[in-house]
C-alpha cells in the first residue's frame, strides 16, 4: 500500500479537507495537496476527474473519493 | 444483542459514547461521519477548556477519546430506520446492516435544509452547495448567489465578496440576520441584495449556468447568471428514523424529557435532533451524558 498515489484536492478553509490529510499524515502516507483556492489549472482538474466542484476530492491511483469518507478511504488504500 | 446502541457521532453521541463505555456498558456507536455538524464550521471559541481550537482538531480529541473505550464503532453508514423489536429495538443502515440493542440513544443531529426547487438535486455538487466555508474558494472569480437571509448566509455573502466578480444575495425575507453583519455587507461594491425573493429553480446542463428568481410582491421573474449557489437557508433535524416510532414537533424534532427520554421505553435522544432549545456543541455534549446515563439506569432496572 506505500506505493499507492495519493492526491487530495482542498480548500485551506475547509475542515472536512484538514480531517483528510491529517487523517493520512496519522496514518503516515504520503500524499499531494493541491490548494484549489489559489491553483486554477488543479480545480480544472478536480472536476473534470470528479464531475463535481466540491471539496474534498480525493484520488487514490485512478479512483476518486468525493468528500472525506473514511471508510472508503480506507477500503482503496488496503486494495 | 448489544444493551446500548448511540446512533450519531456529533458531541452529543460521542459524549454518550465516553459514559457509556465509563459504565461498561456493551456499546455500539453507529454514524456516518464523527464530528457531525462541527465539520463545517472553522474555530470554535465558546467550547469549555479552549478559548480558541479549530473544528478538526475538536473532533480529533472527540475521536481519540471516545476511541480509547473498548465499545465498537460503526462508522460511514447511517441508519435508515429504527424499529422496535421484542427486548429492545433494531437498526437497518443505508446499507442493509441490522443492529439490535436493549436501549438507544438516538442523537443524529441536523442537517441543511434544501430548498427544494426544480434543479437543486440535480446540480448538487455541480454549482449547487451547502457548505460556503468548504467550497467557496473554488468559485474566486466567478459570479455566484447565496440564497438565506440569517447569519450564515450573510456570512457567506460577506466570504465571497471577497474573492468571486460578483455575489447575489437572494432572501425569501427581509434580511434577518445580525446587524452588524448587513452593515458589513452595506460596503461591498460588487454586491446585489434581492430581500423578499422566492428561488424558482435552478438552471444548467452539467454545472450550474444560471437561476431564476421571483419578486414575491411583484410576482415579476428575474434571471441571474451564476456558475455557484451557496444554499444557507437554515437546518433540519434527521428524524426521519425514528417518525412513526416517536411522535415529532412541528419542526420535525424529537421532544424528549430533562431526564432525556422519549415517549418510547429504552429509546432515549439527545443534541440537536431533540426539541431542546439552544443548538451549540457543549449544550449537545452535556445532553449526551445525560441521555447515557439515563440509558444505564433504564438497562439497570432491566436487569432487576
Amino acid at each position: 500500500m506505500a506505493d499507492k498515489n495519493v492526491v487530495i484536492y482542498s480548500t485551506p478553509t475547509c475542515p472536512y479537507c484538514k480531517r483528510a490529510k491529517d487523517y493520512l499524515s496519522q496514518k503516515g502516507i504520503p500524499y499531494t495537496d493541491y490548494n484549489v483556492a489559489t491553483d486554477k489549472d488543479k480545480i480544472r482538474e478536480m472536476i473534470q476527474k470528479s464531475g463535481q466542484m466540491g471539496v474534498p476530492v480525493i484520488a487514490v491511483d485512478d479512483e476518486i473519493i468525493i468528500g472525506f469518507n473514511q471508510a472508503k478511504l480506507d477500503e482503496l488504500l488496503s486494495k | 444483542m448489544y444493551e446500548l446502541m448511540i446512533i450519531g457521532g456529533g458531541p452529543a453521541g460521542i459524549a454518550a459514547a465516553v459514559y457509556a463505555a465509563r459504565k461498561r456498558l456493551n456499546t455500539l456507536l453507529i454514524s456516518g461521519d464523527i464530528g457531525g455538524q462541527i465539520n463545517t464550521t472553522m474555530g470554535i471559541e465558546n467550547y469549555l477548556g479552549y478559548q480558541f481550537i479549530e473544528a478538526p482538531e475538536l473532533i480529533e480529541k472527540f475521536q481519540t477519546q471516545v476511541s480509547q473505550y473498548p465499545i465498537d464503532q460503526k462508522i460511514g453508514d447511517k441508519i435508515s430506520r429504527l424499529k422496535k423489536i421484542e427486548g429492545g429495538f433494531e437498526a437497518v443502515t443505508e446499507t442493509g446492516e441490522q443492529y439490535q440493542s436493549k436501549a438507544v440513544i438516538f442523537a443524529t443531529g441536523k442537517r441543511s435544509r434544501q430548498l427544494n426547487v426544480p434543479g437543486e438535486k440535480e446540480l448538487a455538487g455541480k454549482g449547487v452547495t451547502y457548505c460556503a466555508i468548504c467550497d467557496g474558494p473554488v468559485f474566486a472569480g466567478q459570479r455566484v448567489a447565496v440564497v438565506g437571509g440569517g447569519n450564515s448566509a450573510l456570512e457567506a455573502a460577506l466570504d465571497m465578496v471577497k474573492i468571486a466578480e460578483h455575489v447575489d444575495l437572494v432572501s425569501l425575507t427581509p434580511l434577518t440576520g445580525d446587524a452588524v453583519l448587513v452593515d458589513k455587507l452595506g460596503d461591498a461594491k460588487n454586491l446585489r441584495i434581492f430581500a423578499e425573493y422566492q428561488t424558482e429553480k435552478i438552471e444548467g446542463r452539467d454545472f450550474v449556468s444560471g437561476m431564476m428568481i421571483k419578486d414575491v410582491k411583484s410576482g415579476k421573474s428575474k434571471q441571474l447568471d451564476v456558475t455557484g449557489i451557496f444554499i444557507e437557508i437554515g437546518l433540519v433535524p434527521n428524524s426521519a428514523a425514528v417518525d412513526g416510532l416517536v411522535p415529532l414537533n412541528k419542526w420535525k424534532e424529537v421532544p424528549i424529557s430533562c431526564a432525556s427520554e422519549t415517549t418510547m421505553d429504552g429509546l432515549y435522544a439527545a443534541g440537536d435532533v431533540t426539541d431542546v432549545p439552544e443548538k451549540q456543541i457543549i449544550v449537545a455534549a452535556g445532553e449526551g451524558a445525560k441521555a447515557a446515563l439515563q440509558a444505564h439506569r433504564y438497562l439497570q432496572r432491566l436487569e432487576t
